[in-house]
């Protein structure tokens, strides 16, 4: 489903992609783990296709089309969805105008008609209680005066109702306690479909106890350094990433 | 030694033959006539002004006003000009209506006036020389202001509305300013409220081009508010592309009054709103918000002056501009705090979103306070679409546009929202999602 090769990624001048290879295939969970600053945000964010990043060499392909010319719009449309790390407040829209906004965006993007606004009505409600989001939440401005965990809660909300085949979850972990961290891996884990895949960014390994991946790898300095199965999280977890610093610089 | 004589400019030569042509035909004698001279007076003396006139300075009238086009006559067709006019349809009111600056009585619901309010056309009342008419032009921080004297010297027509001691009126006045021709031409409407102690009125005004030839409007509304008094004022400039449009808001408010005065504008070639507020009564509370749209080279000024001259009163201004294309928007807002007016309350904010690179905004806030005792805040913002909001809403699969469009509306919201009539509110709304459906 997903295949990066050799990625070099530069910002400012300052290199922090370093020839990043990386695998995921359909129905796998994959995680990534590393220290902080080695490069897993701005991975995600040249995935979903925020402009700042200069890519320099490499290729992202999903289903074998190389995405990198892509408007992060075009790339949602074909099913990338980036659970933010630090999602964004917006004044003045409210949650449920966004919502309606992208589900209908990205079906008129797929040639499907628009939601009636019953059908929407149903599929919110049906997702944000399982996600225990109340209904006064979603008229609030988008993620205005929510929580972190809140927040957090709001992009798996989203997903769930935007139904992504490829869907990256930055550190969606920090900030949670640990009733809010179930919470969100069971709305990840009943996403869980052959045909759809996961990349799971983490800096500690508590996350993967609730979302336990099929694959594990580990990040340093803009590199995969290492890959295995789900026991590498918790050799990491014993071992911490001092190693790995070392190792990379 | 050579006689020194300014230099005039061909429309201010213009303007001053016409108005010696006029002003035997224009109606009202006595007292009515000798203002009209007074007024022009001030016109002949300072000429149009420029950008040397600090009042003047964003928006240079000498240089945008090529030719003085002549006043406007009554149309023939009054009534179908009005029946092309389609802003605030659907707000429950009462309509007053003008076609270029003449009242129109055949579109005009004065036979269904709600109890308690009064209205006379305004060429009627300075002719029979109205003793109410004494209330006109009070307020002090107005006096000499160009826009306000063209219009006394100029006013054509218009209305004078008396709503009663206690009058509650549930159906809102709509002043409908209609205009269009197929030759140049200028008004100078005028229209005058008396708003006894203890009623509570709503106004819609609205102010469409619907002609074919570039024209120039001047209105002036005048609120004299007695105490206990509640106003509900929204306006809507949609004048015609090329028209240049002035507009003359003045108001005094009595004690324990509150004044609430919300409008958006997307029409004109150069628009200059003024709001000239004096605040005549203790414990009173004002409210004045707009929402802005310009694109090609449009020119739009929002400027206010509100004086506290008295204690206890409260002022929150917050203006919204959002600029595409060549451009200007211009903001100046001032907040005077006389000595005696303690425990003042002012807030004012103006907040631009410059939509290209080309466009331009000048933000003049200013505070002059000479008490010590009160708390007054200004701000001033001009920036860009936020390009991380962008990110993630077109992560999400919002096309650029639409994204765009989403953080506009919400940033022109904060000031619409605050419109109370639902029908007009939703007509604004509407209007700013329209304008953002027009960006290429
Ligand atoms: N917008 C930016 N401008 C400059 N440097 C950046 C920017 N974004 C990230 N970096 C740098 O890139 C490196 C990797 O950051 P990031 O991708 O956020 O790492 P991680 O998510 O693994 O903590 C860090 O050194 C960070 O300072
Ligand atoms: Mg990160």
């Amino acid at each position: 489903m997903l295949q990066i090769n050799n990625l070099v990624v530069e910002i400012e001048g300052k290199r922090i992609l370093n020839g990043l290879d990386l695998t995921v295939k359909a129905g796998e969970v994959a995680a990534i783990m590393g220290p902080n600053g080695s490069g897993k945000s701005t991975l995600s964010y040249v995935i979903a296709g925020k402009e700042e990043y200069e890519v320099l060499d490499g290729e992202i392909l999903v289903d074998g089309e190389n995405i990198l010319e892509l408007e992060p719009n075009e790339r949602a449309a074909r099913g990338v969805f980036l659970a933010f790390q630090y999602p964004l407040e917006i004044p003045g829209v409210s949650t449920m105008t966004f919502l309606k906004a992208i589900m209908n965006a990205q079906r008129k993007a797929r040639e499907e008609a628009e939601l009636t606004t019953p059908e929407f009505m149903k599929r919110v409600r049906a997702a944000a209680e399982k996600l225990h989001i109340d209904q006064e939440m979603l008229r609030r401005g988008l993620n205005v005066g929510f929580s972190g965990g809140e927040k957090k809660r709001m992009e798996i909300l989203q997903m769930a109702l935007l139904e992504p085949r490829f869907c990256i979850l930055d550190e969606t972990d920090s900030g949670l306690d640990i009733d809010a961290l179930k919470i969100v891996a069971e709305g990840v884990n009943t996403l869980r479909d052959p045909a759809r895949a996961f990349l799971v960014i983490t800096h500690y390994q508590r996350l993967l106890n609730h979302i336990v991946p099929d694959t594990v790898h580990v990040m340093a300095n803009g590199r995969i350094v290492r890959s295995g199965g789900k026991e590498l999280a918790l050799e990491l977890e014993a071992s911490g990433y001092a190693d790995y610093r070392e190792q990379a610089a | 030694m050579a006689e020194v004589t300014p230099i005039r400019t061909a429309a201010e030569v213009a303007l001053i033959e016409r108005f010696e042509g006029l002003k035997n035909k224009l109606p009202g004698s006595g007292e009515i006539a000798r203002g009209r001279d007074e007024a022009f007076a001030l016109i002949a003396a300072a000429g149009l002004p420029n950008r040397r006139v600090e009042e003047w300075k964003y928006t240079d009238l000498r240089n945008a006003v090529r030719e003085a086009a002549p006043l406007a006559e009554r149309p023939a067709d009054a009534a179908a000009l009005v029946d092309k006019a389609s802003a605030f349809a659907k707000a429950d009111a009462v309509r007053l209506s003008f076609a270029n600056g003449h009242f129109v009585a055949e579109r005009s619901d004065l036979a269904a006036l709600p109890a308690g309010i009064a209205v006379t056309p305004l060429a009627a009342a300075l002719a029979e020389g109205h003793p109410l008419l004494a209330e006109m032009g009070k307020v002090a921080v107005a006096k000499g202001n160009f826009a306000l004297a063209l219009n006394s010297a100029f006013m054509m027509d218009g209305a004078l509305i008396r709503v009663a001691a206690g009058t509650a009126v549930d159906k809102a006045l709509h002043l409908r300013f209609v205009n269009g021709g197929a030759s140049p031409f200028a008004t100078a409407p005028r229209v005058v409220i008396l708003v006894e102690d203890g009623a509570s009125v709503t106004v819609h005004e609205s102010h469409e081009g619907v002609g074919t030839a570039a024209y120039q409007a001047n209105s002036v509304v005048e609120i004299v508010a007695g105490n206990g008094t509640t106003i509900t004022h929204a306006r809507l400039n949609a004048e015609q592309a090329d028209a240049i449009a002035l507009s003359t808001l003045a108001v005094t408010l009595g004690a324990k009054a509150k004044l609430t005065s919300l409008g958006a504008v997307t029409g004109g070639s150069l628009s200059r709103h003024q709001v000239f507020l004096a605040f005549a009564g203790e414990h009173s509370s004002l409210t004045l918000g707009g929402a802005t749209m310009l694109r090609g080279r449009q020119h739009a000024d929002t400027t206010l002056v509100v004086d506290h001259a008295v204690p206890h009163c409260d002022s929150r201004e917050l203006f919204k501009t959002v600029i595409d294309g060549e451009a200007t928007g211009v903001f100046q807002g001032k907040i005077i705090v006389r000595p005696d007016a303690q425990k003042t309350d002012g807030r004012m904010m103006s907040a631009a979103l410059l939509l290209s690179e080309t466009a331009t905004m000048n933000n003049k806030p200013e505070l002059e306070i000479f008490a010590d005792d009160v708390q007054c805040a200004h701000g001033a913002t001009c920036g860009q679409l936020d390009e991380d909001l962008l990110f993630y809403l077109t992560a999400r699969g919002l096309p650029r546009a639409m994204a765009e469009a989403l953080l506009v509306q919400a940033f022109l919201g904060e000031a619409l929202e605050l419109v109370e009539d639902e029908a007009v509110r939703e007509e604004l709304v509407a209007r700013a999602e329209g304008w953002l459906g027009e960006r290429a």
